[in-house]
């Protein structure tokens, strides 16, 4: 099948889950959340103690055994590669899922939103497009994180089986795992069927490629419009499903799991824009990378895990009440952060230096 | 005059295809394009197509060489 159809039809699998989920029990607009379902991953394992987002998600498991097992279908497409600036990818991860956060939402929950007539998600579709367009200039300049080198294929199976614990965890129950009794980590649809739509989405996303940054990226750097296909499918089939299910409610006042700080908004997601594309990819995307091999995304995702944590744990995320001074304070930083950053990473030499690096490591 | 050669292995996406376009625009269009992942593979050749340029492939070990003519 030619790639865009793939891309199309993965569009139309995550348009139609994400409606399909909230009418099965997951919470409004938040059928399917990478940002909302990490941090409640978080939650699930204690790493914070919101009360109300604790929940090991298996759409997560799902997503990333089915790019697992695709990727290993596929000759060439599982690859492991590791080392490219890990640290920072750790921090980018975690600066990505707290402006998600302030937000509500990573950037597919953001076009949900949408989909299902909350227009108070507007302002963050703006701030996301801002944020991409800004770090297109940092990638023209020259910004880089530097190589990754090839390693062995089954240093990429320990990421993969701690999904698998985490099934496990989420099926057994055990006492020192969180789920919420109330609030949006309480919404769940049947276990069964999450599992399995994960799985559906996962593979899918390996295969097509699926990125809400890329699908804006590839627009502004090289005119390719392949990913932002995937885009419309989502908000064409999401708000039909939704019209066809009585789950269109729009309006600017009274949506679910939203608020109406507009400025927060727009920089929560400009902070998502900024930090997706110098990672490489949206919170969807790395998971679906970290899955099929991709260490350098198994470090981002588990600095998402890390930023859910401390956003709550230091209530730096936005609620129904709006975004308070922790959570503002904490944006502004953060782009201060990410400019600084870019500023670090923008020089010709970096991908001269890991040239070098590799030569000498190969000879010796 | 030798190709000129461009590695992209092991850079994230959306890199290979913007030193490939970055090259292609100051006017080197005899490349020899070093790809390591399906996805650069994929990205790289589809921006060679639209930029009107006709490529060869060739598998070396881990990565291949999209070589134009």
């Amino acid at each position: 099948m030619k790639q865009s159809r793939v891309i199309i039809l993965t569009g139309v699998v995550i348009g139609f889950s994400g409606a399909l989920l909230m009418a099965l029990g997951n919470p409004a607009n938040m059928g399917i959340c990478l940002a909302c379902f990490w941090r409640d991953v978080a939650g699930g394992l204690g790493l914070h103690r919101a009360g109300v987002v604790q929940n090991i998600r298996l759409e997560i498991v799902g997503f990333i055994i089915g790019a697992f097992l695709i990727a290993n279908l596929v000759k060439g497409e599982y690859k492991v590669q590791s080392g490219s600036s890990p640290f920072t990818r750790f921090f980018l991860g975690a600066t990505m899922m707290i402006g998600a956060l302030v937000f509500l939402g990573c950037p597919w929950r953001m076009v949900l939103r949408l989909s299902g007539g909350d227009w108070t998600a507007i302002s963050g579709l703006f701030g996301f497009i801002a944020g991409i367009y800004v770090a297109t200039q940092f990638l023209k300049k020259g910004f880089s994180l530097g190589r990754a080198s090839t390693e062995r294929d089954t240093k990429g199976y320990l990421f993969p089986a701690i999904a698998v614990g985490l099934l496990l965890l989420r099926i057994i129950n055990p006492e020192f795992i969180f789920l919420s009794e109330t609030g949006p980590g309480s919404q769940f649809a049947p276990l069964w069927i999450t599992l399995i739509i994960g799985l559906i989405i996962g593979g899918l996303a390996q295969r097509s490629r699926i990125c809400s940054a890329g699908a804006i990226r590839d627009i502004i750097l090289v005119r390719d419009f392949d990913l932002f296909k995937g885009m419309v499918a989502i908000i064409v089939v999401a708000t039909g499903t939704n019209i066809a299910l009585g789950q269109f409610n729009p309006g600017f006042t009274g949506q679910a799991v939203a608020h109406t700080d507009y400025l927060w908004n727009f920089l929560g997601m400009f902070v998502v824009g900024i930090s997706a594309i110098m990672l490489g990819g949206c919170p969807l995307r790395q998971t679906i990378l970290a899955g099929e091999g991709n260490i350098d995304s198994v470090i981002a995702v588990f600095g998402m895990l890390f930023g859910a944590a401390i956003s709550h744990n230091f209530q730096l995320a936005g609620s129904p009440n709006g975004v308070g001074f922790n959570g503002r304070a904490a944006t502004i930083g953060l782009i201060i952060a990410l400019f600084i950053l870019a500023w670090v990473n923008i020089t010709k030499n970096n991908q001269e230096i890991a040239t070098k690096r590799r030569e000498a490591s190969s000879n010796a | 005059m030798p190709k000129k050669l461009i590695d992209t292995s092991g850079l994230s996406c959306p890199q290979p295809v913007l030193l490939v376009k970055q090259a292609v625009e100051a006017g080197d269009k005899d490349l020899d394009i070093i790809v390591d992942t399906e996805v650069a593979r994929e990205n790289v050749g589809k921006f060679l197509k639209k930029a009107g340029l006709d490529y060869q492939e060739e598998e070396d070990g881990l990565q291949y060489h999209l070589l134009t003519k």
